[in-house]
């Protein structure tokens, strides 16, 4: 092997550098903060997994089997609240965007690293107030918080869950001014805009909604505070409030937030696509702008979650057609990704199946996202589990299968190890199989009328909710088996070298896992991003 | 008259508004399934053909065709504009109900609908309608947000606290159908709901004599109308100087400080509930506020009450 991996060794690796809880705790390595992040989000993956195992459990009887109805309208809050604010938010960002941003463009670190570590005590202090109102006794307004309800008249623990909402806030703002102040000041020599690997750019693009969508959230959920505990009327009419207004800044937060799940996966994917073609990516500055277009537009749809709220009919009609957009946006990249496979050297390893997966299931979430931003058809949809299943495609289809194949493919990286190949493989065909079975049948029910947020149902629905809770106890199995293999791979695992994939990206020319200081010296870089095929001295030697 | 029970395989159509949502839907999903199966195809012809190791011919592409690649994006977009306009036309006909609508007032609290019918007849959960005539709800909530939704018309409209928002539809079709509470409201939530009865003509007028209302919702809005004294500045021969209700709904109001207002049902409710928010015009501001006093279904029967002098 060469020169570069050898020098590097000369440095022990990040996992070396320190075995001591305290040298984890207090670290300022993005990398370790990275690994920090993982296993937190791991965690609350589970927890909000575990929700969702309830709410699936008890609607298998249409009468509700398991759960009551507070209970229930307790479990899926708690499972909204996990899995967006803890878990899918700062899931690929925070882990992986952390692990690999620094190394992706040549640089030691970020460019606050103690802010970095701050911002994970920030979402664990924010997740402790989460925890606690769950532990007192659980909140069930839904994960909308919607007013006046939130504010006036629910009887559950909404002022300690928002407050860890709020806190989580400033976790997200740190990350993304940390990522956009790296990316602009601490690129390597020769690393211009348009030599970044496409993942730097979907993160920068997050980074911007991050920083700029999340104080509307903070400010929303103050005024929920104020209300609530000061009786200081902004939502309530009773109180001289617009219960609307409520809607409006929320959404103006959770559209955003949307893209901050999606575009992260969109840059992992074109990363793996890329890797396991052999291929640049075609039409790189069209997907390096598109990420930037998608989050601009993602800041003017926020009405369309309100057609059947009494906003005016031509606000309903602007929403519309601004959401129909913002699909341009994205279905160049999924021809882009596409066509990228045209002439490549394709291999179908886990990540790569999990990139694939990632594809078909977002094109389903993206097209039926055409069908609730056409008014009509909305008016009938909306608040129905046809929306429950349009979400679950992009926020779990899409973006957990990103996070997924993210994980597959820089485990080697992260870790030194490769993980079993032929478990990752089954383990992502379970998912893919597990998903569609739970979430198809929902996109029947809402049609046929289901409301969402139902702990009973007619009973005629009994059918397809069924088949949709056998297929949630597939996808929990499929969920549990990388936990184990990939647990079982740092020990077991074979040696995985600094480039198993043979891929390009400055992050595969350092060792696996990385020095400390991610590179012996800051690489000056001289090629595209992608430039296959990779140089047979980059260290291709593909484990297969 | 019972619900259906058993699997649905595609939800009754009880209106010409929910044949065509659903004619929107299976239109825009055979254009999708169009435009996205080549992609499909392509994904997985790719990944067979050009797998590593296999011998496909991958010399370098001899042109790019930009006017080909422009047009793949260019026209997939202008069809789906046409789905984009067709869905919002039919959303702009929910906002324009026939002027001969049957007007049913809905209060909606936790966990219960109240229909009014404007003979007085009042029910719960349960919602009577002639087949084949337009129906126009007027509602509001006590409390939190509800959503009145009717599967088989494709039609739901948010019920806010503090705001009528309204919803009509036609259903051409007598049986019996669900109604539910969509905007998630707490507890009950999931119960608060009932069934929608559509009855033909005959039907209907043997219900709502059935029902037994002494008297109409007007009726009962004039008596509401000297209970809370609103008579005594209103009526004929009061001494203070008051505009007279009769023909004012529906009629513009010049405001004090300019402008005009429709006095619809927003402006009488705001007039009683607020009256210093929009004064008429040529009058002091001189009535009192009934906030906390009059209950919203009081309030719907002083409006029936006003309307009828229209
Ligand atoms: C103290 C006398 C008084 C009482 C009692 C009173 N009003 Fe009024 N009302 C007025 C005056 C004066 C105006 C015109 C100034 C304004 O718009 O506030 C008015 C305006 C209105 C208007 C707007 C009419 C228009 O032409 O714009 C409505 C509707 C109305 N009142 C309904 C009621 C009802 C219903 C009640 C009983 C619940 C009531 N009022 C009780 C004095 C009174
Ligand atoms: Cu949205
Ligand atoms: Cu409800």
């Amino acid at each position: 092997m060469t020169s570069i991996a050898a020098e590097a060794a000369a440095e022990p690796s990040y996992l070396k550098a320190g075995y001591t809880l305290r040298s984890w705790l207090l670290t300022t390595d993005h990398k370790r903060i990275a690994v920090l992040y993982m296993i937190s989000v791991t965690a609350f993956f589970f927890l909000g997994g575990a929700a969702a195992a309830a709410v699936r459990i008890n609607l298998i009887t249409p009468e509700g089997a398991i759960l009551t109805a507070d209970g229930y309208n307790k479990a899926f809050t708690i499972h909204g609240v996990i899995m967006v604010w803890f878990f899918l938010i700062p899931s690929i960002p925070a882990t992986f965007g952390n692990f690999l941003i620094p190394l992706m463009i040549g640089a030691r670190d970020l460019a606050f690293p103690r802010l970095n570590l701050a911002s994970w005590y920030i979402l664990m202090f924010g997740a402790s107030f989460t925890m606690y109102a769950l532990v007192a006794g659980g909140v069930d307004t839904g994960w909308t918080f919607y007013t006046p309800y939130s504010s006036m008249f629910s009887n559950s623990h909404v002022i300690a869950a928002i407050i860890g909402v709020f806190i989580s806030g400033f976790s997200s703002i740190a990350t993304g001014l940390n990522f956009i102040v790296t990316i602009h000041k601490l690129r390597a020599p020769g690393m211009t805009w348009f030599r970044l690997p496409i993942f730097v750019w979907t993160h920068y693009a997050t980074s911007l909604i991050l920083v700029l969508a999340t104080p509307v959230l903070a400010i929303s959920l103050i005024l929920i505070a104020a209300e609530r505990l000061l009786g200081i009327g902004v939502f309530d009419p009773a109180l001289g409030g617009d219960p609307l207004l409520f809607q409006h800044l929320f959404w103006f937060y959770s559209h955003p937030a949307v893209y901050i799940m999606i575009l992260p996966a969109m840059g992992v994917v074109t990363e793996l696509v890329t890797a396991f073609s052999r291929r640049r990516i075609f039409g790189y500055s069209f997907v390096a702008f598109s990420s930037l277009a998608i989050a601009t537009l993602g800041f003017m749809v926020w009405g369309h979650h309100m057609f059947v709220s009494g906003q005016s009919m031509y606000a309903g009609m602007v929403f519309s057609i601004l959401s129909f957009l913002i699909a341009v946006p994205s279905a160049i990249k999924v021809y882009n990704w596409t066509a990228t496979l045209y002439k490549g050297q394709i291999a179908l390893d886990t990540p790569m199946l999990y990139a694939m997966g990632f594809i078909g299931l977002f094109v389903v979430g993206g097209i039926t996202g055409l069908f609730v931003a056409s008014l009509a058809v909305d008016v009938h949809v909306t608040d129905t589990y046809f929306v429950v299943a349009h979400f679950h495609y992009i926020m779990v289809g899409a973006t957990v299968m990103g996070y997924l194949g993210a994980l597959h493919y820089w485990w080697p990286k992260i870790t030194g190890r490769m993980y079993p190949e032929w478990w990752g493989r089954i383990s992502a065909a379970f998912v893919f199989f597990g998903f569609n079975l739970t979430f198809f049948p929902q996109f029947i029910l809402g049609y046929l009328g289901m409301p969402r947020r139902y702990f009973t149902y007619p009973p005629e629905f009994q059918v397809l909710n069924v088949m949709s809770s056998a297929g949630a106890s597939i996808l929990a199995v499929a969920y549990l088996f990388p936990f184990f293999y990939l647990l079982w791979s740092l020990r077991y695992g074979k040696i995985a070298g600094p480039n198993p994939w043979g891929a390009a990206g400055l992050e595969w020319t350092t060792s696996s896992p990385p020095p400390k200081h991610n590179f012996p010296e800051i690489p000056v870089v001289t090629a595209e991003a992608y430039a296959y095929p990779v140089a047979a001295d980059g260290g291709a030697t593909h484990h297969g | 008259m019972e619900p259906t029970k058993g699997v649905e395989l595609w939800p009754v159509q009880l209106s010409q508004h929910a044949q065509q949502v659903d004619w929107v839907i299976l239109a825009f999903t055979a254009l999708l399934v169009v435009l996205v199966l080549p992609v499909f195809a392509a994904m997985i012809y790719f990944a067979v053909k050009y797998r590593r190791g296999s011998m496909a011919d991958r010399s370098p592409s001899a042109s790019r065709n930009v006017w080909l690649e422009a047009s793949w994006s260019v026209i997939p977009f202008l069809l789906a504009g046409v789905f984009f306009a067709w869905a919002a036309s039919l959303y702009f006909d929910l906002f324009h109900p026939p002027a001969d609508s049957l007007g049913i007032d809905v209060v909606a609290k936790q966990w219960m609908w109240k229909f009014e019918h404007p003979g007085g007849q009042r029910e719960i959960d349960t919602l009577h309608v002639p087949v084949n005539t337009p129906v126009e709800l007027t509602m509001i909530s006590e409390d939190v947000i509800h959503s009145l939704y009717f599967p088989a018309l494709r039609i739901k409209q948010d019920v806010l606290p503090g705001r009528y928002t309204r919803l009509w539809f036609k259903a051409d079709k007598v049986g019996e159908y669900h109604l539910h509470c969509a905007e998630f409201c707490g507890t009950d939530h999931a119960r608060m709901g009932g069934s929608l009865i559509v009855l033909d003509p005959e039907g209907y007028q043997r219900w709502l004599g059935q029902a037994g209302a002494d008297t109409s919702l007007a009726a009962a809005g004039e008596a509401l109308f000297r209970k809370y004294g609103c008579s005594g500045c209103h009526g004929a021969n009061s001494s203070v100087r008051a505009p007279n209700l009769a023909g004012v709904y529906g009629s513009p109001v010049p405001l004090d400080g300019g402008g005009t207002v429709i006095a619809d049902e927003r402006y009488i409710r705001d007039s009683v509930l607020f009256p210093k928010k929009q004064v008429a015009a040529g009058y002091k501001p001189i009535m009192p506020t009934f906030q906390g006093q009059v209950s919203e279904e009081d309030l719907l029967k002083l409006i029936a009450y006003i309307k009828s002098l229209s």
